[in-house]
């Protein structure tokens, strides 16, 4: 259906730029690795620089961890463990990562600015997702600390050790919140990587961190690329290892581990799909998909990058979302009124944009938002792809950006064997007015998380986590207090 | 663009077929429109605009031939120590009073609405509203905002109130039709996205929220509702519907919201008095009090700007 009577939403009234300022912020031209609860400069006085993905100017440059490195690091993280760490009453851990969530409350707005600045994403979600959220998973573990048996009834909860945690660059803090605080909770201490691309929010917690007066050594945060993330894995002395990437390093990851006695917990790749039923409420189905696969530039393992959708309201839906894709702003990742900010870097950029090649190639028909992009830095029109087959790639590959793939399904047996037709099981999201409907496909579709007439809704309390290649083992809730703990008798 | 021809009720649609409403979702977008920043020569543009959509209204049992004229005097000289104000795009008062504002407002071109069919409550036989609407329009009114009878659509009475409205629409002649659903009464946006529905096919050039006299009034996530039944209502027929939210819009701040998702939901086109009107009393003055901020730097008191 090529409907004539369209909506105009260029030129007219336009909004004036309303960027966050920046005068609040201070970032170091450089940064040490935070060891020992001090930053210390890298054994081979190596550092690589940290850009700011929508001017392509250099932020920060930040140090590069070699495997001596590390070795300090987990040293540290070891010596805080035998100390003062595992033998502290547990009510008192808990008092220090309250205190890391209050210190993150105060300085949100600093977090939310760098957030943007070094990743991309608009300041709308740093503000109100990332940073909020962060501080939630503290509050909530912290709470955890001092009741860990009520969590595990009959059975004595043991703290693991030393945690190795590596974490990427689409959700910075949020992502660092997820592994530190339930590993602080648990009483274990940790050495975190953050990604190369987005370092600078983590060294910023490290900052906090210390000012919440934990004890040295309990966090220790070193940056670096993904040599020095290998050597976090395979150093003897850790005894868990908790990564959130690609399937592929995953897949490293879980062969280098196998055989050893680390406990792992591996968060992958996803291609969710979004099942919309001819009986959903469609204008709210239609958000839902922009929420699904824009949010965070689509970025995101749990993105809804596949649409599913009852095919007597497929034209409407995807009419209806091409009217809302102009209406996404596309820009300054600072402007408050930004909907989609910048890729978070080259190589990504380059990555997505030889998928709306492949898309072409493969026979898809590719529509974009027609609204202007900046000229410098990474940037993405909000895209989708109709009459897109189940074999093509585009539709069984991660694509990790802005990118939708749109099938149509005729009866709710063809939905559901499209939805779980995929190596991936991280996310689903479903959306009809009839309640057994969503009971059916939410039992049936294979993924972690299931949203029922929502997307991409996140809560401490609620676990997350992958089925097949989307990895394995539960964060968040208290499902996450598992994997950082030995239950015995 | 008035119908020129009158509906019969063989147009009225299957509204069991109306998309559904999340409410959950429906209040998310609702208050996603509210974190867009609106700064500086945006904000001035947004007012005027503002200004420029508002049915400045009374409709008081007290209401006076005086204070009528009063209104019309408002509605032309908005506050004349700021330079290039629009005027507002109507008023609005009761049957009785529409001779009064259309000899006030003399020849300036801004349109006396008038509220029919036994405004508020809509609780009067057929043949009286469609004589106080023929009563209204002789006296001058340029607009009839009617009530549609909640009692028998919430029954189920869907032709009837098709059948009263196109009948009003009939008696209005070259007036415009405004539908005040009284969203208030309704009790779900399933059923304010049928009557809205009901009420467009039935020849309504305006669809409303609200009276102004039950509460809820107009609220972000009804008015959201309206305007996507009135972009599917585009999309089939290609005939424009103007909204217009009444009744609990009373500051700058939450009528640019308004403006914000007029915006983004049906686009440039709607964004003139022609197709948006806000239906308010005390609107207006918290506008100028805010242009007369941009301009000077500092807020000045209620007491600077006149009531009516």
């Amino acid at each position: 259906m090529d409907n004539q009577n369209k909506l105009a939403f260029d030129g007219g009234w336009q909004y004036a730029p309303a960027p966050e300022s920046t005068d609040h912020i201070t970032i170091d031209g450089q940064y040490g690795l935070f060891i020992g609860g001090d930053f210390v400069a890298p054994e081979s006085g190596k550092y690589f620089e940290s850009i700011n993905p929508a001017t392509e100017e250099v932020l920060s440059s930040v140090a590069s961890a070699s495997s001596a490195d590390v070795d300090s690091a987990v040293k540290a993280a070891r010596k805080a463990y035998n100390g003062p760490w595992s033998k502290m009453k547990a009510a008192e851990r808990g008092k220090y990562i309250y205190r890391i969530a209050r210190i993150l409350q105060e300085r949100a707005r600093e977090f939310a600015t760098i957030e943007s600045l070094d990743g991309g994403k608009p300041i709308r979600e740093s503000r109100d997702i990332d940073i909020p959220l962060a501080a939630a998973h503290f509050f909530y573990y912290a709470g955890w600390a001092d009741k860990l048996e009520y969590a595990f009834p009959g059975k004595r909860p043991v703290s693991l050790g030393v945690a190795g945690q590596i974490i990427p660059w689409n959700f910075p803090l949020l992502m660092a919140a997820w592994k530190i605080a339930p590993a602080l909770a648990c009483g274990n201490t940790v050495v975190l990587k953050p990604a190369e691309t987005t370092p600078l929010t983590a060294l910023k917690l490290a900052e906090v961190v210390r000012d919440a007066g934990l004890p040295d050594g309990v966090v220790n945060i070193i940056t670096g690329a993904g040599e020095t993330g290998a050597a976090i894995v395979n150093h003897d002395d850790v005894d868990k290892v908790a990564f959130t990437g690609s399937t592929g390093v995953g897949r490293i990851i879980q062969r280098a581990l196998a055989g050893t006695n680390k406990k792992y917990t591996l968060e992958l790749g996803g291609k969710a799909a979004n099942v919309i039923f001819a009986d959903a409420a469609i204008d709210q189905a239609v958000e839902g998909i922009v929420n699904g696969i824009f949010f965070n530039q689509g970025h995101v393992c749990c993105a809804g990058s596949r649409l599913i959708v009852q095919e007597s309201v497929a034209d409407e839906v995807v009419q209806k979302l091409k009217d809302r894709m102009e209406t996404l702003i596309v820009g300054d990742p600072l402007d408050k009124n930004t909907d989609i900010g910048a890729i978070n870097s080259a190589s990504q950029l380059e990555t997505i944009e030889s998928y709306l090649r492949l898309g072409q190639e493969e026979g898809a028909e590719m529509h974009q938002s027609s609204r202007d992009i900046p000229t410098t830095g990474y940037w993405c029109r909000p895209t989708i792809f109709t009459g897109v087959s189940q074999s093509n790639r585009i539709v069984q590959e991660e694509i990790f950006g802005p990118v939708l793939a749109i099938q149509t399904f005729r009866t709710l047996d063809e939905g559901l064997s499209k939805a779980n037709n995929t190596p991936y099981g991280l996310s689903g999201g479903v959306w009809t007015d009839k309640g057994s409907k969503i009971f059916k496909m939410t039992q049936k579709i294979r993924a972690g998380v299931i949203w029922a007439n929502t997307f991409n809704k996140f809560d401490p309390t609620s676990p997350f986590g992958g089925y097949k290649e989307s990895g394995v083992g539960r964060e968040g809730g208290m499902h996450g207090l598992g994997a950082y703990l030995r239950l015995e008798g | 663009m008035t119908l020129t021809v009158v509906p019969d009720s063989s147009l009225l649609p299957d509204l069991s077929k109306v998309s559904q409403v999340d409410e959950v979702g429906v209040n998310e977008r609702a208050a996603r429109f509210q974190t867009r920043s609106i700064k500086k020569e945006s904000k001035i543009e947004a007012l005027h605009m503002i200004l420029s959509m508002i049915d400045l209204t009374t409709l008081e049992g007290q209401d006076t031939s005086g204070k009528v004229s009063q209104l019309c005097q408002k509605a032309i000289h908005l506050h004349n120590t700021l330079p290039n104000l629009p005027h507002v795009a109507a008023v609005c008062v009761y049957p009785t009073m529409v001779g009064v504002a259309k000899k006030a407002l003399g020849d300036h071109k801004i349109n006396v609405a008038s509220v029919a069919t036994a405004f508020p409550s809509g609780m009067a036989p057929r043949h009286i509203k469609l004589e106080e609407t023929r009563l209204a329009v002789e006296e001058g009114a340029d607009e009839i905002d009617m009530v549609i009878s909640r009692g028998a659509f919430l029954q189920g009475e869907y032709g009837l109130v098709f059948d009263e409205i196109a009948a009003v629409k009939e008696a209005c002649g070259e007036a415009h039709l405004k539908v005040i659903l009284e969203t208030g009464e309704l009790g779900t946006l399933d059923r304010v996205r049928r009557a809205s529905v009901l009420a467009m096919h039935a020849g309504a050039d305006f669809i409303k929220t609200s009276t102004g006299k039950i509460q809820p009034a107009a609220t972000l996530p009804v008015t959201l509702v309206m305007l996507q039944a009135i972009r599917d209502y585009f999309y089939d027929t290609g005939r424009m519907v103007g909204m217009k939210p009444a009744g609990g819009i009373s500051t700058a701040k939450l009528a640019v919201h308004y403006l914000v998702m007029l915006r983004e939901t049906l686009g440039n086109a709607w964004m003139t008095p022609e197709w948006y009107r806000f239906g308010a009393s005390s609107l207006a003055n918290d506008v100028l009090m805010q242009l007369q901020k941009q301009a000077t730097g500092v807020y000045q008191s209620a007491d600077y700007f006149s009531k009516d």
